[in-house]
């Protein structure tokens, strides 16, 4: 997908820069309790499964499996390319994380439920957007 | 049954302004009509309103979301207040009217004003821009995690989950479809409604995708416009003009993730626990519900709430709807009976309280549903807001 618009941009605080900005690395980084490495998504320093509070980013395989998806065929605002796929994926470590994003490397009409995804990231400004492709797509058929 | 809040206080007044693609007057000037309309519907006068609620109040942003917040109205009508409420953290819509609930039980108020006024149809054309559009602009809060990925209207939130119920429940789209052509055909005997002209299923299938598998018809109408709910508490109730229509009960809860992403469960939304919790609070039955005024920013939202609110089994909705005859005037569930959001304009749901009123009044004219009505459910709001609540006429 080719935009030509910017991809609006979230605000960071200290708790969310290491998720947008670990592609820098080619990592996908999700806050994990270090006591029972329960994944905390979005990260909020505090682990809801044993309540422990010492937390820290942690790289994930960037595998997951797309839950939902809709193929966006509105034009919001002038420069738009669409159509477009925005996706929900579910984390292959836990289901529980999901993530919003955008699938690239295939065609709209292809994106199915359950399909298996992995990350790559497209710098924008000083963050690293987690997209998700097939992960049967090859390099050549990112647009 | 436990003496519950909501059974002290029943609405007594209802009003509504003029509903439209682009007023005549200003935000504050429709709120004044719908405010006025409702109190004086309930044979009161502004002396006798001792408390507000809105929601989710004042949103100076241009947007027309939430032009008017209850300083600005309270202000304009000189109203002497006991107690207000804006109810922006709440579970969904309805938090106003809940939140006017405890007031009135635990004695601050004796007539609460509640109303939502909205005027997106005016911002849209005067061309708002949110931070969304706006470059540099960085987006904080929930929609962070999604305004990345070119995720600029709740349509493509709510398509997502949508796709996942489809996915899971096989409802076709031609059931999907009945929701907005009732909608229309309800909306065509409704003179203050927006879209009056029915559509049938070629229509319906002509509609442009917005976004997979939501098609424009399925999408409520951004309107300028506002609506007025006096609420009494029971005792001063009963000197009113109207029989007195009660709140039975209310369903209010957040026992899921409260985010746009992270929901537990995608297909259902927040609208199973909040329905439960409306039900434990009353003897009534689904099959005690006359008429259903039953949310539809989407038409989605309206199938969830079929389900939701027990009128038929998980994923069964779409033979339910069937070819619409069961949720039409005539029929055994009429629903929406104004032509709801789709076609009467998205007012929040407060439209729908507005009608349920009219309908249990019986003063619905040619789109008065059979029979004499005495109980009607009404739901609110989609992905982790909702809000439901009965609404019986005393005998």
């Amino acid at each position: 997908m080719t935009d030509k618009i910017l991809r609006p941009l979230p605000a960071t605080d200290r708790d969310t820069l290491p998720f947008w900005t670990g592609g820098k690395d080619g990592r996908l980084l999700i806050e994990r309790c270090n006591d029972c490495h329960h994944l905390i998504h979005p990260p909020t320093g505090f682990c809801p499964q044993c309540e422990g509070r010492d937390t820290a980013p942690h790289a994930v395989s960037g595998r997951a499996t797309i839950e939902s998806f809709t193929v966006n065929h509105k034009q919001w605002m002038p420069g738009l390319t669409v159509p477009y796929v925005l996706a929900l994926v579910a984390l292959e470590e836990s289901p529980e994380v999901r993530l919003a994003t955008n699938i690239v490397g295939c065609a709209p009409h292809e994106v199915e439920i359950n399909m298996p995804v992995t990350v790559r990231f497209e710098q924008v400004d000083d963050l690293w957007v987690p997209l998700f492709a097939p992960i049967s797509a090859s390099v050549e058929h990112d647009a | 049954m436990t003496a519950y809040a909501e059974k002290e206080t029943a609405i007594t007044g209802i009003g509504q302004s003029k509903i439209s693609r682009g007023a005549d007057k200003s935000a504050l000037g429709l709120t004044i009509d719908a405010a006025l309309e409702a109190i004086a519907d309930a044979g009161l006068t502004r002396a006798h309103i001792d408390g507000m609620a809105t929601w989710p109040g004042d949103r100076a942003d241009g947007s027309g979301f939430s032009d008017v917040g209850i300083p600005a109205l309270q202000d304009a009508l000189r109203l002497k207040l006991g107690w207000y409420s804006n109810a922006a953290e709440t579970s969904g819509q309805f938090g106003a009217l809940f939140n006017a609930i405890g007031a009135i039980a635990s004695g601050l108020c004796r007539h609460i004003l509640i109303f939502r006024t909205m005027y997106e149809a005016t911002a849209r054309k005067a061309g708002f821009a949110n931070a969304l559009n706006r470059p540099g602009d960085r987006v904080r809060g929930p929609f962070a995690w999604y305004a990345p990925y070119h995720t600029y209207a709740a349509a493509a939130q709510q398509a997502l989950m949508f796709q996942r119920y489809v996915h899971e429940s096989g409802i076709k789209p031609e059931q999907v479809a009945q929701i907005a052509i009732n909608g229309r055909r309800n909306a065509s005997r409704n003179p203050a409604a927006i879209y009056r002209t029915p559509i049938d299923m070629d229509d319906y299938f002509a509609s442009p995708i917005i976004s997979t598998p939501l098609r424009l018809f399925d999408c409520d109408v951004p309107i300028d416009g506002s609506t007025a709910i006096i609420l009494s508490h029971i005792d001063a109730a009963r000197d009113g003009p109207h029989p007195v229509t009660h709140i039975e009960a209310i369903g209010s809860s957040m026992q899921y993730r409260n985010s746009w992403t992270q929901l537990d469960a995608l297909a259902t939304q927040a609208q199973p626990k909040v329905a439960q919790m409306m039900w434990n609070r009353t003897d009534l039955k689904p099959a005690d519900v006359d008429v259903a005024e039953l949310y539809d920013g989407f038409s989605f939202h309206t199938i969830n709430w079929l389900e939701n609110f027990g009128f038929c089994g998980r994923y069964e909705a779409g033979d339910f709807i069937g070819d619409g005859s069961r949720i039409a005037l005539e029929g055994d569930l009429p629903i929406n009976t104004n032509g709801g959001a789709l076609s009467a304009g998205r007012m929040h749901a407060y439209g729908q309280v507005h009608e349920a009123c009219v309908q249990l009044r019986g003063l619905g004219g040619n789109r008065q549903v059979n029979g004499t009505p005495r109980v009607t459910a009404l739901s609110t709001a989609g992905g982790p807001l909702a809000g439901c609540f009965l609404l019986v006429r005393a005998n």
